[in-house]
């Protein structure tokens, strides 16, 4: 039995936290050049704020319909995403996190009313960080991720499913005529897995619900689509394809981490496994022409073995702008492994998340504007990056993963440096909870 | 030595929620192997002082209506919201889309947010929720962290 708790629209809920007076308003989160809205407010999607919509076309609401924009603040989002991953993981034998604001948990074994640990969970994450969660449960992750849409949509919606699923949702205790009536309820593209293209095609196919996907022939979509959507569909029937840390990509993050063979208990190990994970995720951002605005880093002990003394930190680092290049990157990343590193701890777990992305082609023409100013001297020029990253790839595939790496020791972190960040992010709240000079003000 | 402002950033609370030593050992009497006592380690604030680190949160205090409580001006509180509020507990609540520390007045049905001025009289700060609306209290405050030296 799995479940997927997933935090309501993360990034404004981050923001509330800190300044109630956003609450129960329209408010969008911005992404790290100001250009698109990569959050939105339950009141912002009413006013038809669409996911990823340019800042410039809704911008007219601000003044017709007191709509907020506030830039992004990854620093915040990272740490409270950290702290609601802890609370999370205290309900299920397992947890494995599937982006910043989603993790899996494996019930597998547990009995008992799951709907109302589900209730527990999602009070006791709201009581001590503030941040309303959803949470769905089936058989299957494709089920639990469809059980948790269905408990986030029936919350914000009310008549579009019943009630009672509203929140905490399990599809196992729900009836079968039930369960078709919720599936007939959802449109197919809201499930896990299907692309917008695959949608499309099926929609145009006539395979327009949850319902009408799960009555297709197996052979014939494997066929038609392939060996994937084949897999979606025998999950959405209960026949679990994917175990735990098994999963498709998600499409906000790319998340690279592994298990170490043995305990890692010096720097030098666990920067040279950051190092080789962030060029990994490079790699991929690179693939999709991608840029990342900021990085987390996270590694820890294991829970397993009770002897040991635990530790696990996490920190997301916001970049000064965003970048696809391994170097950047790297560098980033390994800062924050020193700055997080602690002896005498036996890890044996790390990954590395590059979040805040974006396409690289409008990160391209910034570049150009800040290139002149705060590039240091000395530095090339950015298409010989460019370049460079195109070469290091190709050798790479040509002659295996890692044969062309970044060398963690020559990197600074001048990535991190904060000059230029006022500049991009004109509407930033305080970074409430990692700078000691920006916590939030209480009125005595 | 060092001063109150050279707390490094990422110092705050919640950089470091999980280090936690785990007491497994069992209490025998008299001198173990020399080598044997691996949890020694130097005092660390974060333990001593926070108790849910994920769920606590550092803030910092403006004003004067809390000084009977001895929370002065610019002082630093540690607020943890695991804590269920009750009688008593100087708070952090959303007023207004504000966040305002009181002491939290609970008794016999009715609910208010009290000022704890010095001179103890003055009631002009307390804060008393309107019929049939909910309190909404933030967090507990557990601790208040004073600079003594001059800025």
């Amino acid at each position: 039995m799995f479940a997927l708790v997933d935090a309501n629209n993360m990034y404004v809920s981050c923001e509330r936290v800190f300044q109630p007076r956003l609450c129960g308003r329209p408010v969008v989160v911005l992404s790290s050049n100001d250009g698109a809205c990569i959050a939105r407010s339950n009141e912002a999607k009413d006013l038809g704020v669409k996911m990823a919509q340019p800042w410039f076309q809704v911008r007219h609401l601000e003044r017709s319909a007191g709509l907020l924009a506030v830039s992004a603040n990854f620093e915040l989002y990272g740490d409270m995403s950290s702290r609601m991953m802890a609370v999370v993981a205290r309900f299920a034998p397992r947890q494995e996190v599937y982006s910043i604001d989603e993790s899996f948990l494996d019930f597998e074994g547990v009995r008992g009313d799951l709907v109302g640990i589900g209730r527990d969970l999602r009070a006791t994450v709201l009581m001590e960080t503030g941040l309303p969660t959803s949470v769905g449960f089936g058989p299957t992750k494709t089920l639990a991720k469809l059980a948790n849409h269905i408990a986030k949509i029936a919350d914000r919606k009310p008549g579009s499913y019943p009630g009672h699923l509203a929140q905490v949702c399990n599809l196992v205790t729900l009836s079968e005529a039930d369960r078709l009536k919720a599936f007939a309820a959802t449109e197919v593209g809201n499930v896990w897995g299907v692309g917008r293209k695959i949608g499309a095609r099926l929609v145009e196919g006539g395979v327009r619900t949850v319902l009408d996907l799960v009555r297709c022939d197996v052979a014939t979509l494997r066929k038609q689509f392939s060996v994937v959507l084949e897999k979606t569909v025998l999950e959405l029937r209960g026949t679990s394809c994917l175990s735990m840390d098994e999963a498709p990509a998600a499409k906000q993050q790319i998340l690279v981490s592994r298990s170490f063979g043995k305990a890692v208990t010096d720097v030098a190990g666990i920067v040279e496994a950051v190092s080789e994970f962030t060029s990994r995720a490079a790699e991929s951002l690179r693939l999709q022409d991608g840029a990342a605005g900021a990085v987390n880093v996270f590694f820890t002990t294991s829970p397993f073995r009770q002897n040991d003394r635990q530790h696990g930190p996490s920190v997301t680092v916001p970049l000064v702008r965003p970048t696809s290049d391994s170097r950047h990157l790297v560098a980033a990343a390994v800062a924050a492994v020193h700055r997080l590193f602690r002896p005498g701890f036996n890890y044996v777990k790390a990954g590395v998340m590059l979040v805040d992305l974006q396409p690289a082609d409008q990160r391209q023409c910034e570049l150009d504007l800040f290139s002149a100013a705060s590039d240091a001297p000395g530095e090339q020029p950015q298409r010989d990056r460019s370049a460079l990253m195109a070469t290091m790839d190709e050798l790479n595939r040509r002659f295996g993963r890692s044969s062309v790496h970044i060398g963690s020791a020559s990197t600074t972190a001048h990535e991190t440096d904060e000059r230029s960040w006022a500049t991009r992010q004109e509407r930033r709240s305080p970074r409430f909870t990692t700078r000691w000079d920006e916590m939030p003000t209480v009125r005595t | 030595m060092y001063s109150f402002d050279a707390i490094p950033d990422g110092a705050a609370v919640g950089s470091d929620p999980s280090a936690k030593p785990r007491e497994t050992r069992s209490t025998a009497a008299g001198f173990g192997s020399p080598g044997a006592d691996s949890t020694v380690k130097r005092i660390d604030l974060n333990d001593a002082l926070i108790r849910h680190p994920d769920a606590t949160f550092v803030m910092r205090a403006a004003g004067a209506a809390m000084q009977g409580a001895g929370i002065d001006d610019a002082d630093v509180l540690l607020v943890d919201r695991a804590i269920q509020p009750s009688h008593g507990h100087i708070v952090v609540a959303v007023v207004d889309g504000e966040l305002v520390c009181r002491r939290l007045w609970k008794q016999a049905g009715s609910t208010r947010l009290e000022a704890a001025f010095t001179d103890n009289h003055a009631t002009h700060a307390d804060i008393v929720p309107d019929e049939g609306m909910p309190l909404e209290v933030w967090g507990v405050v557990t601790t208040v962290i004073k600079s003594l030296m001059p800025r």
